[in-house]
């Protein structure tokens, strides 16, 4: 236990863009073969903000480069799952569904342990992968992803669920390595100031970066598409 | 795959034998995925069977004193050093819900990777190995409890005591039952618990001279059929 | 004073002529057993109560062995009573069977129904050599009509070449915790299962299926063993309910 205690002081965060070998207090960054496993970033959010719009989106604008999967985390047993089938962005083996037991927080933070085996068993069965988007069970502001379950992760938020959620902050808002300002096209109907929610995340997330999206445009999930390809080529960067 | 012979498990205790391992062990936060399954909680509730503290306590004490005896047996023999793999077996035998087979299965497989980052024992990696898809929870639990350097009768009441905890816990969720009121049920659940830890152990203690078939093969046709009814629903709350 | 103890013995053999012989066929006390007129390869043997059995302090077994290519079937003539004893002692009642290869059982009794102040414990131990079939069906009636039920234990254990396949006990009536309750018979009073074993469901398992949600007319799932087996449990409120549960098709 000694051992681990100036790994346990690493700086929380890490710059974007500089990603170590894996989070301190994370899973292990190599399969049990010794290569490389698959990145594994989080999706969290509240209801209805567009987690799994985002998640099939970024399917749609990835799968032709890279081999993803997804794990959800629904409330009500698999109904993210079926639309990410029914929207057939994957195959079906590509695609696993957590039961949560009604706490979709407890499933991503507090007990990892469904979302590992599922996370473990698509690298098995369908690997190797590049990279594994796990879709939380829609939360509260707190949800956050466990270091110990994915190596970074996006906070979804909508410009409809109110433009001072930004302001408020919560963990999510605050520490997730991309916050994803969601539906930006319903802005001028709901009365969000964009400005507005851009500033207040910048003073609640410092350097961490902000995107603005709307799903309807076409290439409308580019800003997120493109950070994951950035945070894959640093997760690559670094040898096993 | 290495020999087992049995062994007493108090004779075998590991050197950071501590009691205060059973609390860590027993705790509702023990990240083992217990949090998403209802025990069949959910199924009965649905059937208008539960429906407040009173029936909660008559569904508890019927589930203990036959699923949770059972795996309480389980467990003690896999404490006391019978053949886990013969145990699975034996479980396997005692589980004619293919449902309640793969769920027992899969939180052993949870409960393995818990056990091995707190508790590493060669013995859990010799049965993680020969059973990748998981063990039974009960024969993983008994093996846990081994490496921790407790008795069965530790592992007696730590399965005994979970059988009760997963239905209680969903109820308060699915019911929004006062938890005062749930938590006095469990209360006076705890003398059934002792009896059923002490005859659990005794089972195992037999066992080890007379054989698997002196464990206990309690059953409750209600939970069997709730388990099936409850696979084929396609929205809900818990896993199981 | 103890009670009654006896044990019926058969075997079941082929005769030769593509047809099932019964080599021995020893009825004991309250116990009779009766060649019953069949037609094929099969041997019809009835189990007949000679008088009420069994009483608290009674030991009753049977014992039948089915040998290897033989198929018998065996039947009672009525429903089987748990009823007290004078001393309040329990009663048993071990039934234990053994078929060889590629023979086929069918153990298919009339209920067991546990009285009001019965105490039994029954025992059922099958062994199955490879390639043996297996028809088995338990039904338990808790008490008579209008009556609280008496206690009951029965445990079913079920070997396939050495190894367990199934080994279920069920507890009812005073002194077995909850049972009655929303875990296990939430006002049910009858129980069974029909449990068949086939080679052919090695290569195609029976699919899980829900028989029966029906609070009033009984519930009941069909289910793969974690072995080439294929088993219905089922609760209902009588034992007519129960029957037609269990009548349910499962064939491999």
């Amino acid at each position: 236990m000694h051992l681990d205690l100036d790994h346990d002081n690493y700086p929380e965060r890490y710059a974007y863009g500089s990603l170590p070998l894996a989070s301190p207090g994370g899973p292990p960054a190599t399969r049990p073969d010794g290569t490389r496993r698959a990145l594994r970033v989080g999706l969290g959010g509240p209801v209805g903000s567009g987690k799994t719009a985002t998640v099939a989106a970024l399917c749609r604008a990835l799968r032709d480069r890279l081999s993803i999967a997804v794990v959800t985390n629904d409330i009500y047993t698999r109904e993210d799952a079926e639309y990410l089938l029914r929207n057939a962005v994957l195959p079906p083996e590509r695609i696993s569904a957590v039961e949560t037991g009604a706490c979709p927080h407890t499933a991503i933070r507090d007990d990892i342990s469904a979302n590992l085996e599922a996370v473990e068993d698509l690298e098995e069965t369908v690997g190797p992968l590049d990279l594994i988007l796990v879709e939380s069970g829609g939360d509260n502001l707190t949800a956050t992803f466990s270091k110990g379950l994915v190596d970074a992760q996006i906070f979804v938020i909508d410009v409809a669920g109110g433009d001072d959620i930004p302001r408020k902050g919560g963990p999510g808002v605050t520490t997730a390595d991309l916050l994803v300002i969601n539906k930006t096209d319903l802005a001028p109907y709901v009365g969000s100031d964009l400005e507005r929610m851009a500033r207040d995340a910048k003073a609640q997330r410092g350097d961490l970066p902000v995107a603005f999206t709307s799903l309807v445009a076409e290439g409308g999930v580019t800003p997120v598409s493109d950070w994951i390809h950035e945070r894959l080529t640093a997760w690559t960067a670094v040898p096993a | 795959m290495p020999r087992w012979r049995p062994r007493p498990g108090h004779e075998q205790a590991a050197p950071r034998a501590s009691r205060a391992a059973l609390l860590v062990l027993a705790d509702g936060r023990f990240p083992a995925g217990g949090h998403a399954h209802s025990g069949g909680a959910e199924a009965a509730v649905k059937a208008g069977r539960i429906t407040g503290p009173g029936t909660l306590e008559a569904f508890c004490r019927g589930r203990l004193h036959t699923s949770g005896l059972v795996a309480a047996a389980l467990a003690a023999a896999a404490t006391a050093g019978l053949d886990p793999l013969l145990l699975d077996e034996a479980a396997d035998a005692r589980t004619p819900s293919p449902s309640l087979r793969t769920t027992a299965r899969k939180l052993g497989r949870q409960l393995t990777r818990a056990a091995r980052a707190a508790w590493p024992s060669p013995e859990l990696d010799a049965l993680a190995a020969a059973r990748p898809q998981g063990a039974h929870q009960p024969v993983v639990l008994g093996l846990t409890v081994r490496a921790a350097g407790l008795t069965p009768l530790d592992a007696a009441h730590a399965a005994a005591y979970e059988s009760v905890t997963g239905p209680a816990t969903a109820a308060v969720r699915l019911l929004s039952l006062d938890p005062f009121a749930v938590t006095a049920v469990l209360a006076r659940l705890t003398p059934d618990l002792d009896e059923v830890a002490a005859q659990a152990a005794e089972a195992a203690h037999r066992a080890l001279d007379e054989g698997m078939d002196v464990l206990p093969a309690a059953s409750a046709p209600l939970l069997d059929i709730y388990a099936e009814q409850h696979a084929t629903w396609p929205v809900r709350l818990f896993a199981s | 004073m103890t009670g009654v103890h006896a044990t019926a013995r058969l075997t079941a053999a082929p005769d030769g002529r593509g047809g099932t012989a019964l080599p021995l066929l020893t009825g004991d006390g309250p116990l009779a057993l009766r060649r019953t007129r069949s037609a094929g390869p099969e041997a019809h043997v009835t189990v007949v109560g000679a008088m009420s059995a069994p009483l608290g302090g009674d030991r009753l077994a049977i014992e039948a062995v089915v040998e290897p290519g033989a198929a018998l079937r065996i039947g009672t003539a009525a429903a089987t009573v748990s009823l007290p004893g004078r001393t309040g002692e329990q009663a048993r009642y071990d039934v234990r069977l053994t078929v060889g290869e590629d023979a086929v059982l069918h153990w298919l009794p009339e209920p067991l129904i546990a009285a009001e102040g019965s105490d039994l414990r029954m025992t059922t131990t099958v062994e199955l050599a490879p390639g043996a079939r297996l028809v088995l069906r338990e039904e338990q009636i808790l008490g008579r009509s209008g009556e609280h039920p008496g206690r009951l234990t029965t445990r079913l254990t079920v070997r396939l070449s050495g190894r367990p396949l199934l080994d279920q006990e069920l507890s009812f009536g005073p002194n077995a915790p909850g049972w009655a309750g929303p875990a296990v018979l939430h006002g049910h009073r009858a129980a069974g299962q029909l449990l068949v074993v086939d080679p052919e469901y090695a290569d195609k398992p029976i699919e899980p299926r829900v028989l029966s949600s029906d609070q009033a007319e009984g519930e009941a799932v069909l289910t793969p063993l974690a072995g080439p087996a294929a088993l219905i449990t089922a609760v209902a409120p009588d034992g007519l309910r129960l029957r037609r549960l269990l009548s349910a098709s499962v064939a491999p």
